[in-house]
């Protein structure tokens, strides 16, 4: 560690003169960072939140996560305003209302204190930066690309979605079907697009009903938590465990006896730790002026690397993280 | 005269805890006795303590009103409906009170024709009112209201640091004290409270009043509802969910029995500042939401428990003092 320390000092200084045009100005020590998330003792969002935290730490600030123990938007406000009273240098916000916040998230911009949202995003006049886990291209493409990988890129495959008329599933669906034009997906067939409308009972059902209708059925993206842990309990008791791939966005804890008996291979989400260690890093960066959140901004986010700021002051974290039976363990949300 | 020297008690205690709270507060964290923080902290329970007011009048006269979080929130989805099908402001505002009169004039009606007690009858409206708020909206949030309007939620007094609502709020307390220890219309209330035959008796049209009453709560909660819309500049079906708790303990605290007959506006706000100013103080020295709840109950429960005991003891002083008669008459 010490001869990394040296080795990256002796580099700033030879490049020093250099770079003097160049160099953003550090992050400032001691900032005082708050997490606001949606409910203080969701599990997600205490991972998320923790991420944030250990983020703050590293650049020698001075972290802490307070909130409502109900997720109401209203149960928020009073939080933002004893966040404005304390004079904290930036808050990071999960929103439980795109718009309820908005007039005290600008009341707290107005008295200095730099706002990110992150997981769950306000009315862009609300924030001065928005964390966005994934965007929509990116995730139903890298779905489409691990269940390409699970099954050798040939054979029948279907999706089990929650509702026909669910904004992010169709978006994540349009891409899945963008992505599965290119020529490596040549031999592997969309056959059907069932819903399990978000209800374990019905999810359950429609993925019997895939397996029934579908003998050559290779595979099955669900890309709702919902979907995937219903899809995957039916199918760990099915005659077709280990011979049709489930794989979609599920949560590590849903998953996990599911990978662990072999039911599931490997599944899909964003990293919430990362997402809050990113919000950390943007926030730092708002407080220490190095950017302000317009487009074309960029800073670094520690371990994460450099990020650039996108249209409406939006940064987006990457694509999903994949979880399999080597990392699972890791995860507890 | 006892009765209301124990009462004046009472107030003057919570109001010396008023006090103490804000010396705390001001002890815990140099940011809390700031005139922004106090005005944040005031607009933050503006629709408890509107609430507070009618809630007072309905528990004086033995009753209780459970359904009015309820009714803020069907009127909150109503503004919103109503907003969002382009009906200019003033008359969804019209209709939204208009709403909130049916739903309490419903509440009062199931209570005095049909001789149903409130607890109950409120019980059912609760879920009723909160039925219709999300029928309206779902879990949809209608935002776009004029900046004239959500400033009068959202903005103080020109030129001092006094939210709007709360400006609003010190008018209406002011008016319902009047009401209350000034008329004899306040007079009979707690006539009935303490005894509702003898009250009727006595020539007072107690179905009446209290039907006047469950109208007047019905309104004020409608007003809350549509505070509580523009303070937030959001129309929800699930706006105000459980306020009616926070309602309720703060007008019990405030020493308004809930037996009826005994309480005063007075202790009633003083209550609800001090709830809202202990919540304030603890949050600003991040005090963890467990403790804060769990603080407000050990709040609720030693307000309904220390009058009690300071009244039985004073009985039993009493019976005391008068042993020899009492016991020849027994």
């Amino acid at each position: 560690m010490k001869h990394r320390a040296f080795a990256l000092s002796a580099l700033t200084v030879t490049l020093g003169i250099g770079a003097v045009a160049l160099a953003q100005p550090a992050l400032k020590k001691g900032l005082k960072i708050a997490f606001l998330p949606k409910q203080i003792n969701n599990p997600y969002e205490v991972i998320a939140d923790n991420g944030g935290l250990a983020a703050i730490k590293e650049f020698g600030g001075v972290g802490k996560a307070v909130g409502p123990s109900d997720a109401g938007a209203s149960s928020q406000v009073s939080y933002i305003n004893t966040l404005i009273a304390q004079k904290q240098d930036a808050i990071v916000i999960a929103a439980n209302d795109a718009n309820a916040l908005v007039p005290y998230l600008k009341r707290a911009m107005q008295g200095g204190t730099k706002v990110v949202t992150f997981d769950s995003d306000t009315a862009p006049e609300g924030r001065n930066i928005f964390i966005n886990q994934a965007n929509s291209e990116g995730i139903g493409r890298a779905q489409v690309q691990l269940l390409g990988k699970l099954i050798n890129y040939t054979g029948d495959i279907a999706i089990l979605s929650a509702t026909p008329n669910a904004t992010n599933q169709n978006t994540w669906i349009k891409w899945m079907q963008e992505e599965l034009k290119l020529p490596k997906y040549k031999n592997m067939r969309l056959v059907k697009i069932a819903y399990g409308n978000d209800d374990d009972q019905k999810s359950f059902t429609e993925m019997q009903g895939l397996i029934q209708a579908y003998p050559n059925l290779k595979g099955v993206i669900s890309p709702t938590t919902v979907g995937i842990s219903a899809g995957a309990r039916y199918l760990s008791t099915s005659p077709s465990k280990g011979k049709v791939v489930l794989t979609g966005l599920g949560t590590p804890n849903q998953m996990r006896q599911f990978v662990k008996d072999g039911t599931v291979t490997a599944f899909q989400l964003w990293n919430p730790a990362d997402l809050g260690y990113l919000a950390a890093y943007a926030a730092a960066a708002l407080a220490s002026n190095q950017i302000t959140g317009k487009e074309g901004d960029t800073f670094t986010a520690g371990k994460l690397g450099k990020y650039t700021v996108g249209k409406n002051g939006e940064v987006v974290l990457g694509p999903p993280t994949t979880f399999d039976k080597a990392n699972i363990d890791k995860f507890n949300f | 005269m006892k009765s209301v020297r124990g009462l004046l008690g009472w107030e003057a205690t919570i109001l010396a805890l008023v006090v103490l709270a804000l010396l705390g507060g001001a002890l815990l964290s140099p940011d809390f006795l700031t005139a922004s923080n106090l005005s944040f902290l005031t607009a933050n329970f503006s629709e408890i303590a509107l609430m507070a007011l009618t809630m007072t009048l309905i528990i004086i006269v033995a009753e209780i009103d459970l359904s009015v979080a309820s009714i803020l929130g069907l009127a909150s989805a109503l503004l919103g409906t109503l907003w969002a099908a382009h009906v200019p402001m003033p008359l969804a505002i019209l209709l939204t009170f208009l709403a909130g009169g049916l739903a309490g004039l419903l509440n009062g009606l199931l209570v005095t024709r049909l001789g149903l007690p409130s607890l109950a009858v409120t019980i059912g409206t609760l879920a009723l009112y909160r039925g219709l708020a999300y029928a309206l909206l779902g879990d949809r949030a209608i935002a776009d209201f004029p900046p004239f309007y959500t400033n009068l939620g959202f903005g103080t007094v020109p030129g001092t640091a006094i939210p709007i609502p709360m400006a609003l709020f010190a008018v209406l307390a002011v008016l319902t004290a009047v009401l209350l220890h000034a008329t004899a219309f306040g007079r009979r209330l707690y006539a009935i409270g303490a005894n509702s035959m003898a009250a009727r008796f006595a020539g007072v049209q107690v179905e009446r009043i209290k039907l006047l009453l469950f109208v007047m709560s019905g309104l004020m909660a409608a007003l809350a509802g549509i505070v509580y819309t523009f303070r937030f500049s959001s129309a929800r079906g699930d706006n105000g969910t459980g306020l009616e708790l926070g309602v309720i303990a703060a007008v019990l605290l405030g020493g308004v029995s809930i037996f009826g007959g005994r309480g005063s506006v007075v202790g009633a706000v003083a209550a609800v500042f001090l709830i809202g100013i202990i919540n304030g103080a603890l949050t600003i020295v991040d005090v963890s939401n467990e403790i804060l709840t769990i603080v407000t109950g050990l709040l609720l429960i030693g307000s309904v428990l220390v009058p009690n005991l300071l009244a039985r003891l004073r009985a039993a002083r009493e019976r005391r003092a008068v042993r020899p008669v009492g016991d020849a008459v027994s």
